[in-house]
This record gives structure tokens, C-alpha cells and sequence, in this order.
């Protein structure tokens, strides 16, 4: 496993929409090369054959509403109620004219 | 005083009518009054609505009503899981005016039992921390000694049970947040099997690993919550559609021809050698009991940390890109355009930690390294996840520590995030393998600070571990310990 540099934590941080200052990238390099470090104890495991888990009870998103086992069930297709627009609307930041502004994205001259 | 009764004490009073629900409400904010000012358990106190609650369970009773065993009973919720009309700000700056619209399932269903909600809990940021002291809002205090940490995520939850200014309370638990601030604050935490309690509404960290649970004074209260929150959902399609038992059929006071094992590998080096006394005692008054105790193998234990921090801050960093400024929540002001809106909200809201880990999954689930650490870890998942199969072919339940130490002091681990990790390292390996695990009070060490004895079952097999936790808890007095809370010199 590599290990990561400041190159590569700025490059990570723009993937997570974060931004740091020098120090903090320093900081951040550091502790996580630390951590990427102990991670790599997982290599000492020869895992060529094993299968991945993602999922501890594999066959559960299958069961609901059926026979257990059966496979891919898909929910009944009916209509019902969301929320009102307003319950939705009233966590908002920025609210308007009933939708989530955010800044300026396209162009009005084009 | 009716502050320090269990639920299905206080369920008799007031089945009797030998009290109200009204007065055990202010019974609680009484208490609330004489110690939350050094515990600091609560984010959000919800009086008004509590005493409202109260005096509907009351009518109940007074009519004479068939009532719930938690009707007109206390509880207090951990800040992460959705309560309608009720700020929930999951301990970040990013979520702190955020008010859900719609109530948590877990919520739905205690409302129809008829609880009374006395507030909301602080905890770790996102439930990331083992301490608590990762709260964007305050830092909660041990209250067996206020100088120590009650552990985490759910220390907020933990503390207000054992400090008796709740009577029972919901903690979420992703690698052990619920069951190893259970340990160091002396009270019952359980995690239920994943997919045995619906999410719908407990604000996503690792949804592979995240599930509801209930921390309580005793074990029969316990099996009184599990009866409450466990159940499929249409809202959840990682609940699990198997039948609910009751589950307090199952205390029962006898292990006689159960298989207790005990892993070797949980005895370690750096296991604190009183705890080791302390779990071998235990397992010894269950095997006087008249179960068999033997010593087990789960020989991929200690890479179960490792991959916790690679699956967790993996998980966690796709969930935690819906805090953008957009929907909800804090928004950084006049941006010079939308992508500079996203970072300077996202780094300005979230606090280290919770950086830390998205860093650490993004880094894990980028190109190029996702072979390398996600798959990797995945795989190592599915081999810890074969020891524990392995392990309940052959034994009924597993008695290990909780956590490796007693509560540490506050400040001790928080600028060392590996340190603070491997306070984990009891818990996670069964969160791998999405099972059942209980902590019960076991002991206390030389200092006083309260000891847990972890008890974990097969998936599904919630019942086992019940009935080996309730024979434990029936057959010592551990559980009856009450830490005495320094207020200015005058002890409360």
C-alpha cells in the first residue's frame, strides 16, 4: 500500500469538497500517513480467494414483502404523499420562490 | 427517589397509581437541575413536550387503560436519530438549527408506546469519537469521575442513565458507541443483530455497520426497549423481515448447558490487568452457574480495527456529501461560486474528526486505491465475519471485555487519533459481523471506575445473549452500584 503525500491530500480534499490551509494539509498528510501505516497490517493477509463482504445478511434487501430468498422483489408502485413543499423548504438555507437557491450557475447572457 | 427506579419498577407505581407520570417527569428534571450542570449529557431538553407526554400516559392510567410497559417513562435520545419538530444537530456545527420534518421509525414506535422524551443527548460528531469529546457543543463528564471521559459516541446517552437523569435512553452503535460508553459509565448498552432495528431516521455515518440500541439500568429494562425498537420497516430496506420475539420471555435465570467461549485473542498485552480479573471472575460466576466456559480462537481479531477505519471513513464520506449547504443546515455566506460554497460550507461546519474520516474514505474509495483498501478491508470483513460462524458452531455465546481500559481522562487521547481508534478494539471485530452484543456492569477497578463484561450472540440470537446477561446481572450486584456525583464538594 502507498503511502500519501501533501500532493496528494489537496488532490483528495478537492474529491471531498474540503479545503485546508498549509498547515492543516501538514497536519492532515502526517496523521494519515500514520493511520495508512497501521492499515497496511491488513497486507500481512492473503485474501486472493476470499470473497468481499458489503453486506452481512446478503439475501435481506431481497426478503422484504416476500418469501425469504426470492430475489430482487421490487416494491409495490403506488402513489403516496411526500412531504409539503414548505416542511421540506423550512431547513433550508436559502430558500426561493419554493426551491433551494444557490449561487449563480449558468450564465444569463447565454 | 423515583429518578433512580428502572422502567419496570416505575411501570408498577404507575400502574397503581402510586405515582404519575407527571411527577417522575419532574422527579428527572429535578435531578436534571441538581447534576446535568457537571455531567453535561444533554444537548436539547425537552420539558415542555415531556410534561405534555406525562400527563397523556397519565389519563391512561387513570382511566384505567391497558398501558405499554413504557408508557409515562422517562427517556432520553442520542442527537443523531430524527425526532419531528425537535432540533437534531448529530453534535456538528453543520447540522446545529437543523429541525427534522419527520420523526426517526424508532421514534414513531416509542411515541405509541407512550414514553416520555426528556431530551436529546450529546455525543461524538457524526458518532465519530469514542469519548464524546468530539461534540461541536461541550464535553459530557463520567459521572463516576468527572475528570474522565463516558466514553463514545454515545457518551451523552450513557452518562444521563448512569447519572439518573434519564431512566433509559437510544445511543447508536457503528464500531461499539453504544456498548463501550455502557462499560465505562457502569450501565446495560446493547447493540442489536444489523437489520433487527430500522434506521429510517438515525442519520447515516457507516450504513453497513450503524444500528439503533438501548442503554438501561438493568437487563429486563433492555429486553422492555428491544420489544419497543426491533421490527422490519418499509422505510429501511436493510431491516431485516424475521419474527420479533418477545424478548422478556427470555430472562431467564439460568444458564445450565450453555456454552460460554472466551477468545484468547481479546486478552492482550494491552488489556488493563484488572479488567482481565475482573471478565475472568465473571465468566467464573457464570460457569458456577452451571454453564460450560471454554476458551475459543477468533484468530483474525486484530486486523479488525484497521478494517474498520477503512470501511467506516469510506462509508462515511459518501453519506456525508449531502451536507453541501444546499438542503439544509449550516451554509458558508457570500460564496464566489457554487464549488466554493461546498468547501468553505463543508470546512467550515465540520469539525477535525469528522475531516479526518471523509479525508481517509475519499482517499480510500479513489482511483487507483480502492482495490487496494476498500476491497481489501471487504475482504478481511468476510474473514472476521468466518471466525465468529466458526466460533457459534461450537459455543452459544461470547464473554470478552468491553473495552480494553476504564474511562481515561478527558484530553488524554484526543491528539492522538490513532490511540482514540483503538479504544475499538473490543467492539469492532462483532460490528464486522453485524451481531448482537450486550455490555453489563461487571466490576469496578481499583479507582472506581465501572468495568463491562461484552456478551455477543449469532446473529439473531438477541435471546441468548439476554438470558446469559440477566443470569449474570440476577446472581451479582454490580448493576446496583450508583456513582456518586461531586457537585462543589457536596456529593449528589
Amino acid at each position: 500500500m502507498a503511502t500519501i503525500t501533501t500532493e496528494g491530500v489537496r488532490h483528495v480534499a478537492n474529491l471531498a469538497r474540503l479545503e485546508f490551509n498549509d498547515e492543516e494539509t501538514e497536519q492532515f498528510t502526517e496523521q494519515l500517513a500514520r493511520i495508512l501505516d497501521y492499515i497496511g497490517t491488513l497486507n500481512e493477509l492473503e485474501t486472493d480467494e476470499v470473497p468481499p463482504t458489503s453486506h452481512i445478511h446478503p439475501h435481506q434487501v431481497f426478503i422484504m414483502g416476500s418469501q425469504e430468498g426470492a430475489a430482487h422483489v421490487a416494491k409495490a408502485d403506488v402513489v403516496k404523499p411526500s412531504y409539503p413543499r414548505e416542511d421540506v423548504l423550512a431547513n433550508a438555507p436559502e430558500p426561493e420562490e419554493g426551491y433551494f437557491g444557490v449561487p449563480r450557475v449558468v450564465d444569463r447572457s447565454h | 427517589m423515583l429518578y433512580e427506579l428502572t422502567a419496570h419498577a416505575l411501570h408498577e407505581k404507575l400502574k397503581s397509581q402510586e405515582t404519575t407520570a407527571v411527577e417522575l417527569a419532574e422527579s428527572v428534571y429535578a435531578r436534571i437541575d441538581e447534576v446535568e450542570s457537571h455531567v453535561k449529557g444533554y444537548l436539547t431538553l425537552t420539558k415542555d413536550l415531556a410534561l405534555e407526554q406525562a400527563s397523556r400516559a397519565d389519563s391512561g392510567f387513570q382511566k384505567g387503560d391497558e398501558m405499554p410497559p413504557l408508557a409515562g417513562i422517562p427517556i432520553a435520545i442520542k442527537d443523531v436519530i430524527c425526532t419531528k419538530g425537535v432540533r437534531t444537530t448529530c453534535g456538528s456545527k453543520i447540522l446545529e438549527s437543523f429541525v427534522p420534518p419527520y420523526d426517526a421509525t424508532v421514534m414513531t414506535k416509542l411515541y405509541e408506546q407512550g414514553v416520555v422524551m426528556i431530551g436529546k443527548t450529546n455525543m461524538d460528531e457524526f458518532a465519530m469519537g469514542s469519548s464524546t469529546e468530539n461534540s461541536a457543543y461541550q464535553i459530557t463528564h463520567n459521572p463516576w469521575n468527572l475528570d474522565t471521559i463516558p466514553g463514545g459516541s454515545s457518551g451523552g446517552s450513557a452518562a444521563v442513565v448512569s447519572a439518573d437523569t434519564a431512566v433509559c435512553s437510544l445511543g447508536s452503535d457503528t464500531g461499539g458507541s453504544i456498548r463501550q460508553p455502557a462499560a465505562l459509565c457502569g450501565v446495560v448498552g446493547m447493540k442489536p443483530t444489523y437489520g433487527r432495528v430500522s434506521r429510517y431516521g438515525l442519520v447515516a455515518f457507516a450504513s453497513s455497520l450503524d444500528q439503533i440500541g438501548p442503554f438501561t439500568k438493568d437487563v429486563t429494562d433492555c429486553a422492555l426497549l428491544l420489544n419497543a425498537i426491533c421490527g422490519s420497516d418499509a422505510m429501511d430496506a436493510t431491516s431485516v423481515d424475521v419474527p420479533v420475539p418477545d424478548f422478556t420471555q427470555y430472562l431467564i435465570n439460568d444458564v445450565k448447558g450453555l456454552k460460554i467461549g472466551v477468545p484468547k485473542e481479546y486478552f492482550t498485552p494491552a488489556l488493563d490487568t484488572e479488567i482481565s480479573d475482573c471478565i475472568h471472575s465473571a465468566t467464573a460466576v457464570l460457569e458456577g452457574l452451571g454453564a460450560t466456559v471454554e476458551e475459543i480462537s477468533l484468530p483474525h481479531t486484530e486486523y479488525a480495527i484497521a478494517t474498520y477505519y477503512i470501511i467506516a471513513p469510506a462509508e462515511a464520506s459518501a453519506n456525508l456529501a449531502r451536507y453541501d449547504g444546499v438542503r439544509y443546515g449550516y451554509r458558508h455566506e457570500n460564496p464566489e461560486d457554487l464549488i466554493n460554497m461546498y468547501k468553505k460550507t463543508r470546512s467550515e461546519g465540520f469539525g477535525e474528526e469528522v475531516k479526518r474520516r471523509i479525508m481517509l474514505g475519499t482517499f480510500a474509495l479513489s482511483a487507483g486505491y480502492q482495490d487496494a483498501y476498500y476491497k481489501k478491508a471487504q475482504k478481511v470483513r468476510t474473514l472476521i465475519k468466518s471466525d465468529f460462524d466458526a466460533a457459534f458452531e461450537k459455543v452459544d455465546v461470547i464473554a470478552t471485555p468491553t473495552s480494553p481500559t476504564p474511562a481515561f481522562k478527558i484530553g488524554e487521547r484526543i491528539a492522538d487519533p490513532l490511540q482514540m481508534y483503538l479504544s475499538d478494539v473490543m467492539t469492532t471485530p462483532a460490528s464486522h459481523a453485524g451481531l448482537p452484543g450486550i455490555s453489563v456492569p461487571c466490576g469496578f477497578v481499583k479507582n472506581g471506575l465501572p468495568v463491562g463484561l461484552q456478551l455477543l450472540g449469532a446473529p439473531f440470537a438477541e435471546e441468548k445473549v439476554l438470558r446469559v446477561a440477566y443470569t449474570f446481572e440476577q446472581n451479582t450486584e454490580h448493576h446496583r452500584q450508583k456513582p456518586q456525583i461531586q457537585t462543589n464538594g457536596v456529593v449528589s
